[in-house]
């Protein structure tokens, strides 16, 4: 006990002078931390910190592709809607150009028509005024014809005679009625 | 008041708290000092004897090594929490120093034995404020010495190696033909500076710093105690609190020392690298 406290009184004079078995040790201790960790494990984490590095790196490219996918797939949604919107309006355009050109095209069939139609009414109308026209003529003389001859007694055979008569009676009347107009 | 001028040579008289002494109790204040430092061997194994700072010394690499196992062992992709830690710390030694000093690609050789010094000494530091521990390791010259002296064999022959023999002294004595008259001075004092001074400060720059603070936490730890008796339990308090705002400061210093230790060293080895500055 004396010669460790001997010991220790020596050291205690001089505190900056190393003790060899502390510098030892100390040393032993230091390289037994430096081996294990240079040998095993800083390989080892620095091996899983570039396999995340890289795994981080790739998920950057891929989301950087799907970004890249993505905005080309919209512009493409993009230029997809302008053509759509494009082509609606220009179907739109046709039909409304469609649709006055029928109109037209209806309107003036429907007036064709109309004036097709009041034609071939004109046309009845004259032709049943011309054949009522005749058969009033024929009928009117027949009258007369008969009327007259029975006022007269006498029958008038020669036809062309009695249609000249008629004829001339006739103009008459036209005449007169004229003249009253 | 009594002053006991035996009281540092005997080793068992270090801790106050087996001195169950208080002021009024007719007996000095048992002062921490060179003594605070000695310990008795605790056993013998072949031909050591080791003695507390030994083996907490040895615990330090049972706390690096243990750690950085459970953290780096077996290393996953996506960390867990531990390995969260490890990589923090890790990424703190390699980027924060290493890189920052020695550059990725000159500096990645060194991030090992950055990364084991720096957390080798820092736990050795912490020991100073761990209860019964309580005691910096390398506030005993020889753990700061050792490391210092790796480092210094370290960029000595690295200078050497990168420039040559007579280009080494060079870099060493830091020649510069642009400083005309004075060069001979300037390389006397350069060679002298950074081959003799250098590893001296880098060891005694930790060993005083975790000494100092050994002695400041002793000398208010102690006083504490001393004081525990009549009126003098006011000062105790003021003693403790003391104690209690020292252990912070040491905390942040015990990082810090350890911290400037390893940058240090990567200074010293940036300057071997370096050209002719």
């Amino acid at each position: 006990m004396s010669h460790l406290v001997q010991l220790a009184s020596e050291e205690i004079q001089n505190p900056l002078l190393p003790p060899i078995p502390e510098l030892v040790i100390g040393l032993i201790a230091f390289a037994i931390v430096f081996g294990v960790l240079a040998k095993k494990l800083l390989p080892n984490i620095n091996k899983v910190l570039e396999e995340r590095r890289e795994a981080i790196e790739g998920g950057m490219e891929k989301a950087e592709a799907a970004k890249t996918e993505a905005e080309s797939v919209l512009e493409q949604y993009k230029a997809q809607l302008a053509e759509a919107r494009h082509e609606a309006a220009r179907l739109r355009q046709e039909a409304t150009e469609q649709g006055t050109a029928i109109i037209a095209e209806m309107r003036a069939e429907g007036q064709r028509q109309r004036e097709e139609i009041i034609a071939a009414g004109h046309a009845q109308i004259a032709a049943d005024r011309k054949s009522a026209a005749t058969s009033l003529r024929q009928d009117v003389g027949k009258l007369a014809t008969d009327l007259a001859g029975k006022l007269v007694g006498e029958s008038l055979e020669d036809h062309a005679r009695q249609s000249r008569t008629i004829d001339r009676f006739l103009d008459e009347l036209e005449e007169k009625a004229e003249a009253a107009r | 008041m009594l002053k006991e001028p035996a009281v540092s040579a005997d080793p068992t008289q270090v801790l106050a708290f087996e001195v169950d002494c208080h002021i009024f109790d007719g007996c000095g204040f048992p002062a921490p000092g060179l003594h605070s430092f000695v310990f008795e061997p605790l056993f013998t194994v072949g031909g050591i004897d080791f003695n507390k700072p030994m083996l907490l010394a040895l615990v330090s690499t049972l706390v690096v090594v243990g750690f950085f196992w459970a953290a780096f062992n077996k290393p996953k992709l996506i960390p867990g929490k531990l390995q969260m830690v490890g990589e923090a710390g890790y990424d703190f030694i390699r980027r924060g120093v290493v890189y920052e000093t020695l550059g990725k690609r000159e500096g990645e050789k060194y991030v090992p034995i950055m990364v084991s010094m720096f957390f080798f000494i820092w736990i050795m530091n912490i020991w100073s404020i761990v209860p019964l521990a309580q005691f910096p390791v390398t506030s005993v010259i020889a753990f700061p010495v050792g490391l210092a002296a790796i480092v210094y064999i370290m960029w000595v022959s690295l200078t050497f190696k990168r420039h040559g023999f007579v280009g080494g002294w060079k870099n060493i004595a830091g020649y510069d033909k642009s400083l005309g008259a004075v060069l001979p001075a300037v390389m006397l004092i350069e060679l002298f500076s950074n081959l003799l001074i250098r590893p001296f400060t880098h060891a005694v720059r930790l060993f005083a710093n975790m000494f100092a603070g050994h002695v400041l936490l002793l000398i208010f730890t102690i006083a504490s105690w001393y004081l525990l008796n009549g009126i003098g339990i006011a000062y105790a308090s003021v003693s403790f609190v003391m104690v209690l705002l020292l252990t912070v400061f040491e905390l942040f210093i015990q990082a810090l020392q350890a911290y400037v230790f390893v940058l240090l060293a990567c200074n010293y080895i940036q300057g071997a690298l370096a050209e002719h500055h």
